[in-house]
């Protein structure tokens, strides 16, 4: 099973690396991929680094090209496959169609990752991308709970890769459009949900305010532990509670460590960790404790038990330092 | 270009949605899309009921559509989409790809929903191959992207698209779908014991933000935008452009009277209505 690994910049690449990551992925520093942020990601020259490091590491580099480019923009996206097959990454992680066709029908031997933005979800979605595409494994969106997803493994016909621990989408992703609803851009289409541009903070007495794009999506108090502000985590009143709250979600990270051994049984290849946005403290030290969960579950299946000092150290660089199982776990839903 | 009506969105009873195809079957409106597009547990209507109701608005003279859902997460719903898919009779409409690749396996021919990925020409090219005769414009998309598309197929082929285009135009906009019931959720109840609660919003239930500004529209595990989009001022460019079908999705028995009259008079405006995807800017916005 592997520990797949953020890594917004070379640091964090690095530290991933070195605290026991089995692969990484990352991006380059535009939008062709979905969280194209100021000061993140990498150039070319830096790519090429990334490359070599993670080569003489012995371990894996896949390179993130998982936005959808608008007509006219496909040059962009197409030079990123290129260089990514010049520069020897390990595999591509992608999500458009013409994109995918790009890179299967010019470099056959690059293998392909269905980015999660794909949004694919059962077996004919899973069956069209491998048929047209061959791609080799999926990434499965934060929708399924443990059973589907145990039941989509039996009858997959790619490997699967499930989110372990981040940030938690509670949508569809690839096919959530609350970003740009409220400010114009998307991932799909701008890079990233809730671009910083459009985030103003303001003071109010006791409260603090989140503004996203002059739309009010939050009222806090000043201490309060408030995540990156989007739409879906926001607290709102309806017309039978007037009372605001968060009706969608709550700003809480997705934490699966009770159920790697359930995701190891269902022969998930891959375990990814979300926050190429995050620092390398954050990459480091969740890196740190899943490489444990995954030894201690390796060495010893039957007797795995998440240990009390893993969730610790993971609330603490948690989103409202609170943790979910997501839709893994029915109740959620 | 003609109205054509969505799928209905909510929750109804199976007599509300029994009266609404009635009342559509003698309307004016020429393409019909019905199907359930947003919740498998959503029993009222099942598919057998809406295969009825597609056989009586064909006899109508309508072009009937069967609509599929959205997000398919169990096993049992991606075999039931199979089902949908090989009826025999009526053309879908793709709203996953795994309706796609149904409908590819069959060589049945398809619509490509709002929900499908389309951002590109090669990409609609591509699902051309493998059976799309039309697509609707992905929500978020602009007159822009519209034009930009038709001129690159222009440019290659010295022709225009080889599909039809159709274009989300009126109603709530479909934003997001999740695999939690967030309507079940306000009501302090679980997905898998919801006792069908969306039944009691006929249009979802409205959130405002605390500074009282209606901003979305639950409506099971979809989310949907609390304002209208309403591209009426925009039908003659539409028309100029080459898009073929005018969408209106509906909300209430009122929407048949709108998609009766749209292209032909003009309407009065919604109180809450947007049309910033179409003008390239936020969603929501009001571009005048």
């Amino acid at each position: 099973m592997e520990l797949l690994c953020p890594a917004g910049n070379l640091a964090s690449l690095k530290i991933a690396l070195n605290a026991g990551a089995d692969a990484v992925y990352l991006g380059l520093k535009d939008d062709t991929n979905a969280r194209s942020f100021a000061g993140l990601n990498f150039t070319p020259k830096k790519l090429q680094q990334a490359v070599e490091y993670t080569k003489k590491c012995g371990k894996k580099v896949f390179l993130t090209i998982n936005t959808f480019p608008k007509p006219g923009e496909e040059t962009r996206w197409y030079q990123a496959i290129d260089l990514a097959a010049a520069t020897g990454v390990d595999a591509l992680i992608m999500a458009d169609i013409s994109l995918l066709d790009y890179a299967h029908s010019r470099y056959p031997h690059l293998p392909l990752h269905l980015s999660v933005q794909a949004s694919a979800t059962n077996l004919g979605a899973l069956t069209l991308y491998k048929e047209a595409f061959n791609i080799e494994r999926a990434v499965l969106p934060r929708v399924l709970s443990m059973k589907q997803v145990r039941d989509l493994s039996k009858v997959t016909p790619v490997d699967l890769e499930v989110f372990a621990f981040g940030s938690l989408c509670i949508m569809a992703e690839g096919r959530c459009h609350l970003s740009s609803y409220v400010t114009g851009q998307s991932p799909n289409t701008g890079g990233s949900c809730s671009p910083a541009k459009h985030v103003r903070w303001q003071e109010d007495g006791s409260n603090r305010l989140t503004w996203l794009n002059d739309v009010l999506i939050d009222k806090s108090g000043i201490d309060e532990q408030m995540g990156y502000p989007v739409v879906c985590k926001g607290r709102y009143t309806t017309d039978e509670n007037s009372t605001a709250s968060h009706i969608l979600e709550a700003p809480t990270s997705l934490n699966t460590l009770s159920l790697l051994p359930e995701l190891a049984k269902a022969n998930v290849v891959s375990l990814k960790i979300e926050g190429r946005q995050r620092s390398p403290a954050y990459v480091e030290q969740v890196t740190r404790v899943w490489r444990a969960a995954i030894d201690s579950y390796q060495s010893a299946p039957e007797k795995y038990q998440t240990q009390q000092e893993w969730n610790a150290a993971l609330n603490k660089v948690s989103e409202g330092q609170t943790t979910t199982l997501g839709a893994y776990e029915r109740t959620w839903q | 270009m003609k109205t054509s009506l969505g799928p209905i969105q909510y929750c109804w009873s199976k007599e509300t949605v029994s009266q609404f195809y009635q009342q559509v079957a003698e309307s004016n409106i020429p393409v019909v899309y019905l199907g359930e597009t947003v919740c498998s547990r959503r029993r009222q209507v099942k598919f057998s009921d809406y295969l009825a109701l597609a056989h009586m608005l064909r006899d109508s003279g309508k072009e009937v559509i069967l609509s599929t859902l959205a997000l398919l997460e169990a096993p049992s719903e991606y075999t039931e989409l199979k089902k949908q898919v090989n009826n025999g009779e009526f053309i879908i409409e793709a709203n996953d790809i795994g309706a796609v690749q149904a409908a590819k396996e069959i060589g049945l021919p398809f619509v490509c929903g709002p929900t499908i990925n389309n951002y590109n020409l090669a990409t609609l090219n591509k699902l051309h191959q493998w059976g799309m005769q039309r697509f609707v414009m992905p929500i978020e998309l602009s007159k822009t992207w519209l034009s930009n598309v038709i001129a690159a197929e222009v440019a290659a082929n010295g022709a225009t698209l080889p599909y039809e285009i159709e274009v989300f135009a009126h109603g709530y906009l479909p934003l997001a779908h999740s695999a939690r019931c967030f309507t079940a959720k306000q009501q302090g109840l679980p997905k898998d014991n919801c006792q069908t609660v969306c039944l009691s919003h006929s249009k979802g239930l409205l959130a405002q933000t605390q500074d009282q500004q209606p901003l979305l529209r639950v409506n099971g595990i979809q989310t949907q935008s609390a304002s209208q989009i309403d591209l009426s001022a925009d039908i003659a460019q539409m028309q100029q452009m080459g898009v073929s079908y005018f969408r209106v999705s509906p909300s209430s028995l009122k929407s048949i009277e709108v998609a009766e009259n749209i292209l032909t008079k003009p309407q009065l405006p919604e109180p809450l209505s947007c049309n910033g995807y179409w003008h390239q800017t936020s969603g929501l916005a009001q571009v005048n």
